[in-house]
C-alpha cells in the first residue's frame, strides 16, 4: 500500500476516533462505508470476519479496528489502524482527566450523557444491520443472526457459546 | 469497612501493567465487568464511587469506555507514564492474540470450511451486536423521544448508510437539546 493510501487510512480512523462517542463499534458503518464501499481496500467478508475474529477474542472490542488494518495492509495497516483509532480519543481524556473529571457531575454533563445514549445505542443496532450485510447475504446466514439475536436477547447464554455454535453451523452449511 | 482508609495504590508500573494486561485477557464479550472486579474488589486502587465516577467521565469522552478508564486510572497513580502503561496493559496481549488469531484463519482461509465456520461467526457477531443494542435500549422505555432518536441513528446510518459525521453531530445536537428542555421533567 503507499505511503499516501496509509496516511489517508490514518486520517480515517483518526476521525473515527473523535467520533466514537458511543465506543468504536458504533462507528464501523462509517468504516464500512469508507473501507468497503468507498476505496475498496477490503470486501464485505473480510470486514465481517475482523469483527468475528476480535468478538471471539479476549480484550477490548476496539482490537476490531487493528485487525481491519491487518487484513488491508498486514502489520503496518494494523499498525496504523490502532493508531488512529487510541490516539485522538486518548490524548482527549488524557486531558479532560487532568481538566476534571468531576464535570460529570454538572447537570450539563448529566444531560450530554443521557442525550448521547439514545443515539450510540442506534448506531450499534446499524452496526449490527450492516455486518449482518442484508443485501450479501444469503438466507442462512441471515437465519443465524436472526437466531442468535432471539437467543442473546432473551437468555443469559454466554455469547462465547453462540460464536461457537456459529462457527458449528457455518462449517456444516460450508460442506453440505 | 469498605471505605477510603482501606484503600491502596499500586506499587509499580509493573503491577499495574499486569493487572490490567490480567483483567483484559478475561475479557471475552465486556472486560468491564471484570475491570470492576480487579480494580474495586481485589486491587482495592478505587472505591466503587470512584470508580463509577471515572467511567462515567468516560463515556461523555470518545473512544473506548475500559481503555479511557485505563487512561484515568493509570494517570491517577503514576502521571502519563501511569497512563501509557495501563492502556498498553489493556491493549497488548489481546492483540497478539488477535493478530494470531486473523494469522492462522490466514493459513486456514483457501480452505472451505474455515471459511465457513468464520463467516458463521460473524453472523453471530451481527445478532450479538442487534441484541446488545436492544438491551441497552430497554431503558428508553420511558423516554420515547429517546427511542426515535436510536431509530433515526439506525436507518439513516445502517439502512440509508449516510455518513456519519454530519448524522452523529446533527442528531447529537437535537437530542442534547431535547434533553435539556426535559431535564426538569
Amino acid at each position: 500500500m503507499s505511503g499516501q493510501s496509509l496516511l489517508q487510512m490514518l486520517g480515517h480512523f483518526a476521525l473515527m476516533s473523535l467520533l466514537s462517542v458511543g465506543g468504536a463499534l458504533a462507528t464501523s458503518p462509517e468504516m464500512h462505508r469508507f473501507l468497503v464501499d468507498a476505496q475498496g481496500w477490503l470486501d464485505h467478508r473480510q470486514f465481517t470476519e475482523a469483527i468475528a475474529l476480535a468478538q471471539a477474542a479476549p480484550g477490548p472490542n476496539i482490537l476490531f479496528v487493528t485487525l481491519l488494518g491487518w487484513q488491508i495492509d498486514g502489520a503496518i495497516g494494523a499498525v496504523v489502524a490502532t493508531v488512529g483509532i487510541l490516539v485522538p480519543s486518548s490524548l482527549i481524556t488524557f486531558a479532560a482527566h487532568r481538566f476534571s473529571a468531576r464535570l460529570a457531575h454538572r447537570p450539563l454533563a448529566q444531560v450530554i450523557r443521557k442525550a448521547l445514549s439514545p443515539v450510540a445505542i442506534g448506531l450499534t443496532a446499524a452496526a449490527g444491520w450492516v455486518i449482518a450485510g442484508a443485501q450479501e447475504q444469503g438466507g442462512f446466514s441471515m437465519g443465524l443472526t436472526a437466531l442468535t439475536f432471539v437467543l442473546a436477547w432473551r437468555t443469559r447464554l454466554n455469547p462465547l457459546w453462540l460464536i461457537a455454535a456459529g462457527a458449528v453451523a457455518g462449517a456444516w452449511a460450508a460442506s453440505v | 469497612m469498605s471505605g477510603a482508609e482501606s484503600l491502596r495504590a499500586p506499587a509499580s508500573l509493573g503491577e499495574l501493567f499486569l493487572a490490567f494486561s490480567a483483567l483484559a485477557l478475561k475479557g471475552f464479550g465486556g472486560v468491564l465487568p471484570w475491570a470492576q472486579r480487579a480494580i474495586v474488589e481485589e486491587k482495592r486502587w478505587l472505591s466503587n464511587e470512584e470508580f463509577v465516577e471515572l467511567l462515567a467521565f468516560g463515556q461523555l469522552l470518545p473512544g473506548p469506555n475500559v481503555c479511557n478508564l485505563a487512561i484515568m486510572v493509570g494517570d491517577r497513580f503514576f502521571g502519563w507514564r501511569g497512563a501509557l502503561v495501563a492502556l498498553a496493559g489493556m491493549l497488548g496481549m489481546p492483540a497478539v492474540i488477535v493478530i494470531a488469531m486473523a494469522w492462522g484463519y490466514g493459513q486456514l482461509a483457501a480452505h472451505p470450511l474455515a471459511r465457513g465456520a468464520v463467516a458463521g461467526m460473524g453472523a453471530v457477531s451481527a445478532g450479538l451486536i442487534i441484541a446488545m443494542a436492544f438491551r441497552l435500549g430497554a431503558t428508553l422505555r420511558r423516554w420515547p423521544a429517546g427511542l426515535f432518536l436510536s431509530a433515526g441513528a439506525f436507518v439513516l446510518v445502517g439502512v440509508l448508510r449516510w455518513p456519519l459525521p454530519p448524522v452523529l453531530i446533527g442528531l447529537s445536537g437535537l437530542a442534547i437539546l431535547i434533553a435539556w428542555r426535559g431535564r426538569a421533567a
